[in-house]
């Protein structure tokens, strides 16, 4: 165990536990938009970002991304120090000059309370932040059908080719945690589009309702060993027929200490 | 052409001096005088090269084999005392005599940063993770730098030397040496070298006999300016996309595949087989207390000689550039001196008798890097400069975090409105509040150094910022929005050259009379004035 001050109160952590981590437990909050539970940290948005001292450090002060940095004993920490909140609000503020169509954009620069950018809006903006999670976690799944592409101010997320993505099994997972919702895919019941690849849905057998891709329940039996017909029902109707079989058990039950 | 052992210099050889040159020099031992080379308007010659300024004040250890010996023969290196640096090593001394020499040399990183190198092999080697790796970074990408890939290309051996020598002292049996695609030559050097010293018994399996082993391979990048970066590099090799990753943790612990791993860049390599040989006090004694031995240099620009250079550590910039450099060409004023790359500094002229070393310059808030020194004369405007080099770092930048992807764009925009006259003095003040959030938020050394140009520019330079922004007047006559091209009546004697080499009309005049620019046409590129032969044509 090791022991720091954060913002003033002294916290206790594991020894090499992030930083980021040990805040949220200890309900001290940041923004961090390129983080999520399910992939590793990344450093990419840079608003986690710290300033740390150590008393031994003579006054020497260093910024550095809470959600990669390795708690040790001693660290001090201060999270909303007049440096850190003018970084948080230039980066918010060049984010709003990139995405001025962002309404979660706007959102985040209004919590540090930037209404309008200093700099140039740049016009043909899209909503895209880059803090590439979606490729992150489409990774995480193990299909990696998309990437970032190119490289600085030109960068993008796009699948290879800009072609609907071979290896994309249409599971949502990078609609599903993009922070400004600018994945976008339509479901019509029967079928759904993603990164301008069609997939069929498989429909639950009880009720009809549309449960996931063809392909991804495909690749879950085979790469996940679970058996194909367990996506023939949806998750509601199969906990409707665990309930039928539990009160049935519970009814054997009754009945058998009745006798 | 250099005739040893009397050191005789013959500069710009034709084919038809070689019969005077062997006769006197090869038959006679006596130089061929009317072949020697003569200062600028200075009737008397020079003999030897090592009496010539530029040779004079230099010291070569990293580049001691640079045209000197055939790159391609391993015979010509083993010769010159190659591979007696790896065999004292190998039978003579033990993995921590090897790491304590180094340490004892004081050398520091030749990439730019200037850590130790003694201590980076000394973490590596205690580290009780393995394997452990050693990679040569030689992904020279500063524009106008080409120490690296001359040594790369020149002694190939050197540096395969060098790796071999720490990959003993650090114990790893692995190695790669990183270079850039568009050094299709030393990579096809290096790779020649590669397979001379394996057949050598110098790398493999079993070096010399003593049961050793290192194998080394060239790992080809392609071109990516952050793959200089260490993380970045390091995921380069292993396969990833070349991206930074914080490096809370260093990577002589975790580097490439998260394995313990030793990288140093091509001319810290060089510089090993002299320490092991003449020892680390040897190396120590030359140069500065803090920073030891020598240090090569592409001084490039308005300079006479330009060229690779190498000289001791605190050897003064006044030195470099005017006794080795021979001064500014046309003896122009003195404007700048760039060192450090895109991302490192300008020192003006108040700071040219600053001692070249790691901590001076990063005191004068310009940085050593990896050696390229780009000077300027009067002529060079600092807010074009500065343009320019953010442009590049735009181009360059991974885009990975926020503050390099996008701010470094809106840093380059910003300083591009000041240079187009469209800035106002509030610009200036958001470019240096963006500039801080830049250099503090950034994950990796590009984006934490990106705004230097226009910080160290803007440092010594402020007036010439000001005048940009609220006079709209550009010093150096250099922005093309601030400058307009004029006709003086006089020296125009109406000859017709500069109308037909206008591209867009803009001069008007008949012959023998005086012609006019007309301002609203004029896009200012300057060819009028190149075919003017009267000294017509004056930028205001």
């Amino acid at each position: 165990m090791v022991r720091l001050t954060i913002n003033g109160r002294v916290v206790q952590a594991e020894k090499g536990e992030m930083l980021l981590v040990v805040m949220n437990r200890e309900k001290i909050s940041v923004p961090a938009i390129c983080n999520h539970g399910a992939v590793e940290a990344f450093g990419a948005c840079r608003l986690c970002t710290v300033e740390i001292t150590k008393n031994d450090w003579n006054g020497w002060k260093n910024y550095v991304t809470s959600c990669l940095y390795p708690v040790e004993d001693g660290l001090i920490v201060s999270t909303h120090s007049e440096t850190v909140i003018n970084l948080r609000k230039t980066l918010l503020d060049l984010h709003l000059a990139r995405h001025p169509h962002s309404e979660h954009v706007r959102q985040w620069a209004m919590e540090y309370g930037i209404t309008q950018t200093s700099f140039e809006e740049i016009p043909d903006g899209d909503d895209c932040i880059l803090c590439a999670l979606c490729t992150r976690i489409c990774d995480r799944m193990g299909f990696a059908a998309i990437s970032t592409v190119g490289r600085g101010h030109g960068k993008e997320v796009a699948p290879p080719l800009n072609e609907p993505p071979p290896d994309c099994t249409g599971c949502l997972a990078c609609a599903q945690c993009c922070p400004t919702e600018f994945i976008t895919f339509s479901d019509s019941g029967t079928s759904r589009e993603i990164w301008g690849k069609q997939f069929e849905m498989i429909t639950c057998k009880e009720c009809s309702k549309p449960i996931l891709t063809k392909d991804f329940a495909e690749t879950l039996s085979k790469t996940r060993n679970i058996p194909a017909d367990y996506f023939e029902v949806c998750d509601e109707c199969h906990r409707k027929a665990t309930a039928l079989t539990m009160g049935k058990i519970s009814q054997w039950q009754r009945e058998d200490t009745a006798s | 052409m250099v005739i040893e052992p009397r050191g005789t210099l013959y500069p710009r050889v034709k084919v038809k001096d070689v019969e005077k040159i062997i006769e006197s020099s090869i038959v006679n031992d006596e130089p061929e005088k009317t072949l020697l080379y003569s200062p600028n308007g200075n009737s008397s010659s020079v003999e030897k090269y090592k009496n010539i300024p530029f040779y004079a004040k230099q010291q070569r250890i990293a580049l001691r084999n640079l045209g000197m010996i055939d790159q391609y023969r391993i015979e010509d290196y083993i010769a010159t005392g190659g591979y007696q640096g790896l065999a004292k090593a190998l039978t003579d001394m033990t993995p921590e005599t090897i790491v304590d020499e180094v340490k004892q040399s004081g050398l520091r990183g030749r990439g730019g940063a200037g850590f130790s190198a003694g201590r980076k092999w000394a973490t590596c080697a205690s580290a009780e993770e393995t394997p452990h790796y050693v990679i040569c970074n030689g992904d020279e990408g500063d524009p106008g730098a080409f120490m690296d890939r001359s040594i790369m290309e020149g002694d190939p051996h050197s540096v395969l030397e060098g790796m071999i020598i720490c990959a003993r002292a650090v114990n790893s049996h692995e190695g790669y040496i990183y270079v850039r695609e568009e050094y299709p030559l030393a990579i096809m050097n290096l790779q020649l070298a590669i397979e001379q010293a394996t057949s050598y018994g110098l790398l493999g399996d079993n070096i010399l006999g003593t049961g050793f082993s290192f194998t080394l391979k060239v790992s080809k990048g392609g071109g990516a300016f952050v793959c200089g970066e260490s993380s970045a590099l390091m995921r380069s090799v292993g396969g990833d996309v070349g991206e930074p990753r914080a490096k809370y943790v260093r990577s002589v612990l975790k580097g490439l595949h998260d394995k313990p791993t030793v990288l140093n860049n091509v001319e810290s390599f060089a510089n090993i087989p002299p320490i092991i040989v003449n020892g680390g006090k040897w190396f120590a004694s030359i140069g500065t207390e803090k920073s030891t031995g020598t240090k090569a240099f592409s001084l490039v620009g308005k300079v006479r000689n330009t060229g690779l250079i190498e000289v001791p550590m605190g050897t003064t910039l006044r030195e470099i550039i005017y006794d080795i450099g021979g001064g500014i060409q046309d003896d122009r004023p003195f404007k700048a001196v760039q060192t450090g790359g895109p991302s490192g500094g300008c020192l003006p002229k108040e700071k040219l008798d600053l001692p070249v070393d790691f901590d001076s310059l990063t005191e004068a808030d310009s940085m050593m890097g990896s050696g390229g020194m780009i000077v300027m004369d009067d002529q060079t405007c600092v807010v074009d400069l500065a343009k320019y080099f953010l442009k590049f770092l735009v181009e360059e930048s991974c885009g990975k975090c926020t503050p390099c992807r996008e701010g470094l764009y809106q840093l380059h925009s910003l300083v591009d409105k000041m240079s187009d006259g469209r800035a106002v003095e509030s610009d200036l003040v958001l470019a240096e509040n963006l500039s801080k959030s830049i250099m503090i938020g950034s994950l990796c050394g590009l984006g934490k150094s990106g705004p230097n140009p226009f910080i160290s520019t803007l440092k010594y330079f402020r007036e010439e910022y000001i005048a940009h922004i609220r006079d709209k007047k550009c010093p150096a006559k250099v922005c093309p929005s601030l400058i307009s091209y004029e006709i003086i009546e006089g020296p125009c004697d109406g000859c017709m050259a500069c109308a037909p080499a206008c591209a867009v009309k803009a001069i008007t005049g008949e012959k023998g009379k005086l012609h006019v620019i007309d301002q609203n046409i004029c896009d200012r590129c300057g060819a009028c004035k190149a075919i003017c032969t009267r000294q017509a044509i004056e930028i205001h």
